[in-house]
């Protein structure tokens, strides 16, 4: 079977590529497209950013992805749009023009990256509402210092866009679906709704599911390990629901980060915010909440404050749905409550009850695009200033995100007070024994999840916490 | 106008041309600016990738690699005993292998090469080696090193007067101490190199390298060559920063290597955490210091011991730990002073240049001697400062080197009054009284910084000038482009010595077989050294053209212009392509080299005395932080910099030097964290554990002037080098968490004892600190 894609409007056909090589190097190497650059393989860095469009009624949805962690048949189907797109007859596009210059590049190796990310912004790819400086968190300048394209991405808000040709390429792909593939020795499955992947499932229990391969493609590109057989779900069109109501939003496993963050920061604003701090936008716009779950960090950003609303996972096999508490899934370092065959369906997530103080709080070495060290989650009621019920959630602070248990019962039924936050404090040593790793030691951990307890304490006071609010004199 | 002569000094026309931005903007911005991976493969191009050392230190005892060879896709395997010439990619004391040869002294050092039709394979197959080790006791750490008596050299010392009876006979006096952690380079493009073979045994080198002359030796000694049979070429480079001034020629040494045991074509494109794991960072310090000062924070006697983590082998060190030294005043004078200096060497991966070259830790301690000194009186530190300048009759540095361009105090001046310092510290006062848990600080650090490269002799460059029968001009010179602006700044001295515009110069590639025995581009130096070479060179183009066309015309030399308008020569008006083109038939060169040597440079190292730097080029910054005493984290609100470039060559070029180097000094200073653990793994080697600043981290406000006045020496239009000053302009992030820090306990008549880099950890411990 082949990889086929839309390049510019021109259908590039890849016979029996190896799923598990990457847009990137397929760019690169064959289509001898080198703006696209290699910074780091792994997502982090941006300098591999290019824009992934599909169909969407009558306009073209655009997002930005890294190329170098990207399994190259995830892009089948699918109009992939790079650096060269942008000046074709060798005219600079505005935003391009801009950037030239304003200084916006020194030595020039990340600048494609940015381009293609302000450029994403300013046609309407998934998450264009965002500043600017959210559009480019995923991607890292050595030498600029970032002032002059910050400058160049208020300057170019928005440009037009013509998808004609995209459209009417793309829907010549349709219909075209890679189901079941082998290509050298290895297995891709791409299911288009959600009982072939029961399916698919039933019969390769062992298949590895890969939804926006922001982790799996690490494996490859630096674990440089061999994986014999995909189920790709980024196709499964019944899993990209999010369904919001009163109650509550239900995501489904395809729903990626930055779909869903509008839905999730509508439930809470502290929600919406740790989205904003998960990945870079191309992480985001890739990765899926789901799969943030079914990997089983034990930090994942997205879990802990899940766990803390009282999310309810559901899983599905041949045999059936299960739904569980999220905290349940997690059973210990590397290991879920997720069965052979067994795949995540779907977060069920409730909406606050009205007045329930939640706060979720990260800690990083770094603001934007980085790991917690602590992350810590709070859902209390209050009644008549007693606290009526408390959850209470970490990550970073054991082999799994999980609930604070012990500080949860020093603060139910107790007056919302200095002292209970102090007692509350005080039990997260009963609840936690971290671990010292590269992003902290356990002492720090263990004085910051408290320090959360009292940021909480504080700001429901009315005291500014966030020196991320804070103005210059 | 009068062509000038070589040896008077150019000077930027007063009406200055506009700022020309980067020469290959345009190419950045459409992705066709080329890098050496970039370039297309001839086929049969190899790929390669080392087997790293999985101990500290240890011995070999054996080399097992039939797994490796037996690997799909790989052609041949190496290790030390294939290598013809000498196994050294060393700098200066040859004892850097490109191979392990019987003993591996830090963990990740390469220990075979494997050489692949892929890429894949060849990073596939390098993990398949059993390599079996007897391990020794490494010294990972300062103190490991220090109680074993592991140094790269002797210990280093610097001193005037006698600074043990000053601190005796003090007014007051104290003893503090500093850690300041390491840093990697993060260049976006990676370590790459590409090999081609020539007839004859030649050799073609393509590759992303601060110091292709360098490249091109090293090449020649371990292939038993000639350096004539080994051309080095580098076009640009994604990012350097002193990560690819001696560190990229192991990669260039792996694949000419690979080139002449196969005859083929070979590449080195390094993966991300084996740069990160094998290369060299910034050195990490331990510092001690003990000081003497009257009541009002005058300094009297400054004790300083610099601790530096040197790595496995000498690499730069001697002169990255010197530069410590002749820092470790910056802007201020130390009557009785010793400056100790320590080259520990330790079982990691050796450490190497990085912007500021050992300056921006030495200038660190000082800025921390003088907040000391304030917090203990409880004065502002501001005032110390200023009180300790150098200034009339105190303007000796402790290396005897009298200033001669003292700015410093004029600069701290103007930059007090435009970034309203002293209203500012009151609204922060108020900002601080009113607030529990969030508390700002703010700091002004000048920087002073000592330019040309302390070893002499690499304080030389040469140009390349050809001008074509069509007026179209190609210049070549020996520095190097890393986006730092250098080749546009060449092709304006170009373009303004024929009065053609900046598009009608074209660089080219730097290459050892157009210009010979360059010097690094490396010291804040290829402004300086290369544009005056340039200037020179197209100076003696322009002279032969007057005299050839003052006979033609029927005028003196002097008399024949070149400006904007075309060449004027008597009454005759030309165009320059028509000048060029009546040149080459009268049969005049148009082609010419030039060369600069720096004057005046002297220094002894013996004694640690004399004049090491032609000039010192000096900037100041304020800086505004907010820090959350709960958990630590902080935040850059607000920066005020003012810059001295001399006269500067592109504005704007400079400005993005001065930004730039700013947020990589706060990166330093904040978030990049590099730890080793006991056993010498390096726990930080990828974006995802190691964290450069990201747009946001970039302070809200952000406020860039230029100082208005001329290099007093005459260097190229009277301009000063921009590539490194700036990054130490950063040191005010630092010192202004320090003051948010100690806002917490106004009534403690003590410094916060924070290391750096002040991580939200490190800010929180430092907190603690201040409680206890």
């Amino acid at each position: 079977m082949a990889v086929r894609f839309l390049l510019d409007g021109e259908v590039v056909e890849l016979p029996a590529p190896d799923p598990t090589g990457t847009l990137l190097e397929t760019l690169r190497g064959p289509l001898r497209r080198t703006g696209t650059k290699e910074g780091c393989a792994e997502g982090d860095c941006g300098a591999c950013t290019v824009l992934l469009g599909e169909a969407d009624g009558g306009r073209v949805a655009w997002r930005a992805v890294n190329a170098c962690i990207l399994f190259l048949p995830m892009v089948h189907g699918k109009a992939v749009m790079t650096v060269e797109s942008l000046a074709p007859d060798g005219r600079l596009n505005p935003l391009q023009s801009c950037m030239a210059m304003n200084g916006s590049s020194q030595c020039g190796f990340c600048t494609p990256g940015f381009v293609m990310s302000l450029h994403g912004r300013a046609i309407g790819a998934l998450g264009c509402e965002l500043p600017v400086a959210d559009a480019i968190a995923g991607n890292l300048c050595r030498c600029t210092g970032y002032g002059p394209i910050l400058a160049a991405g208020e300057a170019v808000q928005s440009l037009a866009q013509d998808d004609a040709a995209a459209l009417a390429g793309l829907s010549g792909l349709t219909g075209d679906a890679i189901v079941d593939g082998v290509f050298q020795g290895r297995q891709w499955f791409a299911p288009r709704s959600s009982s072939d992947l029961v399916d698919v499932l039933a019969a390769h229990p062992d298949a590895r599911i890969v939804a926006g391969a922001t982790d799996v493609g690490l494996w490859v590109t630096k674990g440089l390990r061999d994986l014999d057989c995909l189920v790709f779900i980024g196709d499964v069109a019944d899993l990209k629901t999010i369904d919001e109501t009163a109650e509550g939003v239900r995501l489904g496993a395809g729903v990626r980060y930055a779909e869903a963050h509008g839905a999730l920061a509508r439930l809470h604003p502290d929600l919406g915010e740790l989205v904003r701090r998960i990945g870079g936008l191309q992480v985001r716009s890739s990765a899926t909440v789901c799969g943030n779950i079914a990997n089983g960090s034990p930090i994942g950003d997205g879990p802990p404050a899940l766990i803390a609303l009282g999310a309810e996972l559901t899983l599905r096999s041949a045999a059936g749905r299960r739904t569980m508490p999220l905290e349940d899934y997690f059973l210990d370092y590397g290991k879920q409550d997720r069965r052979a065959a067994e795949f995540v369906e779907s977060v069920f997530v409730p909406r606050p009850v009205e007045g329930a103080m939640v706060h979720i709080f990260k800690l990083s070495r770094r603001f934007d695009s980085d790991i917690s060290s602590v992350l810590g989650a709070f859902a209390l009621t209050v009644e008549g200033g007693m606290i009526a019920a408390a959850r209470v959630a970490f990550g970073g602070m054991a082999a799994t995100p999980r609930r604070a248990s012990a500080c949860e019962a020093a603060l139910v039924g107790q007056p919302f007070s200095e002292a209970t936050i102090a007692a509350a404090a005080e039990a997260l040593k009963r609840d936690f024994i971290p671990l010292s790793d590269v992003r902290g030691t356990a002492a720090y951990r263990i004085e910051a999840a408290a320090a959360l307890l009292w940021r909480l304490w504080h700001r429901e006071q009315g005291a500014g916490v966030s020196v991320l609010d804070v103005e210059p004199c | 106008m009068a062509p000038r002569d070589f040896d008077t000094n150019p000077l930027w026309p007063d009406a200055a041309m506009p700022a020309p931005a980067h020469d290959s903007a345009h190419l950045h911005v459409a992705g066709l600016a080329r890098y050496v991976d970039d370039e297309p493969e001839l086929p049969g191009t190899l790929h390669l990738a080392f087997g790293l050392s999985s101990e500290a230190r240890a011995r070999i005892v054996s080399i097992d690699l039939a797994a490796v060879r037996a690997f799909p896709g790989v052609v041949a395997v190496y290790t030390a005993a294939d290598i013809p010439g000498e196994n050294n990619v060393g700098p200066i004391a040859h004892d850097d292998r490109v191979l392990a040869d019987g003993e591996v002294v830090s963990h990740g050092q390469p220990v075979f090469l494997v050489t692949a039709e892929t890429r894949a394979a060849a990073r596939k197959a390098a993990r398949l080696g059993k390599v079996t080790y007897e391990p020794l006791e490494p010294a990972i750490t300062v103190e490991a090193a220090r109680a074993a008596g592991s140094r790269i050299e002797a210990d280093q010392r610097m001193a005037r007067g006698d600074a043990g009876q000053a601190l005796a006979g003090a007014q007051h006096r104290f003893a503090g101490s500093l850690r300041i952690g390491a840093q990697d380079h993060f260049y976006l493009e990676g370590q790459v190199a590409h090999a081609r073979p020539g007839e004859d045994g030649q050799i073609h080198v393509v590759s992303s390298s601060q110091h292709p002359s360098e490249v091109q030796h090293l090449v020649a000694h371990l292939l038993g060559r000639p350096s004539a049979d080994v051309t080095v070429e580098v076009r640009r480079m994604g990012g350097a920063f002193g990560g690819k001034e001696s560190q990229a020629a192991l990669f260039a040494a792996a694949a000419a290597l690979v080139v002449h045991r196969t005859g083929r074509p070979a590449k080195f494109r390094c993966d991300r955490d084996d740069d990160m794991i094998v290369t060299g960072k910034r050195h990490d310090f331990e510092v001690d210091y003990e000081v003497g000062h009257d009541g009002a924070g005058r300094l009297s006697a400054v004790k300083l011991r610099f601790g530096g983590r040197c790595g496995a082998t000498m690499d730069l060190s001697p002169s990255i730990n010197d530069r410590t030294m002749f820092h470790a005043d910056n802007c201020y004078f130390l009557p009785d002073v010793e400056i100790v200096s320590e080259r520990l060497k330790t079982n990691t991966v050796s450490a190497t240049a990085f912007r500021g070259f050992g300056g921006p830790q030495g200038m660190l301690a000082i800025e921390r001697v003088c907040d000391h000194v304030a917090a203990r009186l409880g004065l502002d530190a501001l005032d110390v400062r200023v009180r300790n300048l150098y200034g009339p009759g105190r303007d000796v540095t402790p290396y005897g080197m009298k200033l001669e361009d003292n700015i410093a105090p004029q600069m701290i001046a103007r930059l007090r009054e435009t970034s309203r310092y002293e209203a500012r510290g009151e609204a922060i006062a108020a900002f601080n009284a009113g607030s529990r848990v969030l508390k700002k600080g703010i700091a002004l650090t000048p920087v002073k910084f000592g330019i040309s490269f302390t070893t002499k002799h690499l304080n030389q460059a040469g140009a390349l000038v050809h001008v074509y029968a069509d007026g179209s001009i190609q210049a070549n010179h020996g520095g190097t482009e890393m986006g730092q602006g250098l080749h546009i700044k060449i092709a304006q001295i170009v373009a303004d010595v024929f009065g053609v515009g900046v598009d009608a110069v074209r660089i080219t590639a730097t290459r050892t077989d157009k210009v010979p025995n360059t010097s690094a581009t490396a010291a804040s130096s290829g402004a300086d050294l290369n544009g005056m070479a340039a200037w020179r060179a197209a100076m003696a183009i322009r002279a032969r053209m007057a005299d050839f066309l003052a006979a033609v015309f029927g005028c003196a030399a002097e008399d024949v212009q070149f400006s904007a308008g075309g060449v004027v020569a008597g009454e005759a008006r030309l165009s320059f392509a028509e000048a060029a083109r009546k040149a080459w038939m009268g049969r005049i060169s148009l082609s010419s080299t030039g060369f600069y040597a720096t004057p005046e440079i002297e220094y002894d190292r013996a004694t640690h005395r004399g004049r090491p730097f032609y000039y010192f080029a000096y900037g100041a910054a304020v800086s505004e932080v907010v820090v959350d005493t709960l958990t630590g984290e902080h935040k850059v609100l607000a920066v005020d910099i003012l810059h001295d470039v001399g006269r500067s060559l592109n504005p704007a070029i400079d400005r993005g030097q001065i930004q730039g180097g700013f947020v990589q000094g706060q990166g330093w200073l904040t978030t990049e964290v590099v730890e080793w653990d006991a056993k010498g793994r390096l726990l930080n080697h990828s974006p995802a554990t190691y964290k450069v600043p990201t747009a946001s981290d970039r302070p809200k406000r952000m406020r860039i002037d230029l100082w208005d006045g001329d290099n007093v020496k005459p260097t190229i239009h009277r301009s000063k080098a921009v590539g490194e000053p700036p990054l130490m302009l950063a040191n005010s992030v630092f010192c202004a968490i320090s003051a948010a820090i100690a806002a917490i306990a106004p009534e403690v008549r003590d410094l916060p004892k924070l290391d750096a880099p002040a991580t939200p950890e490190a800010v929180l411990r430092a907190i603690a600190g201040m409680r206890a």
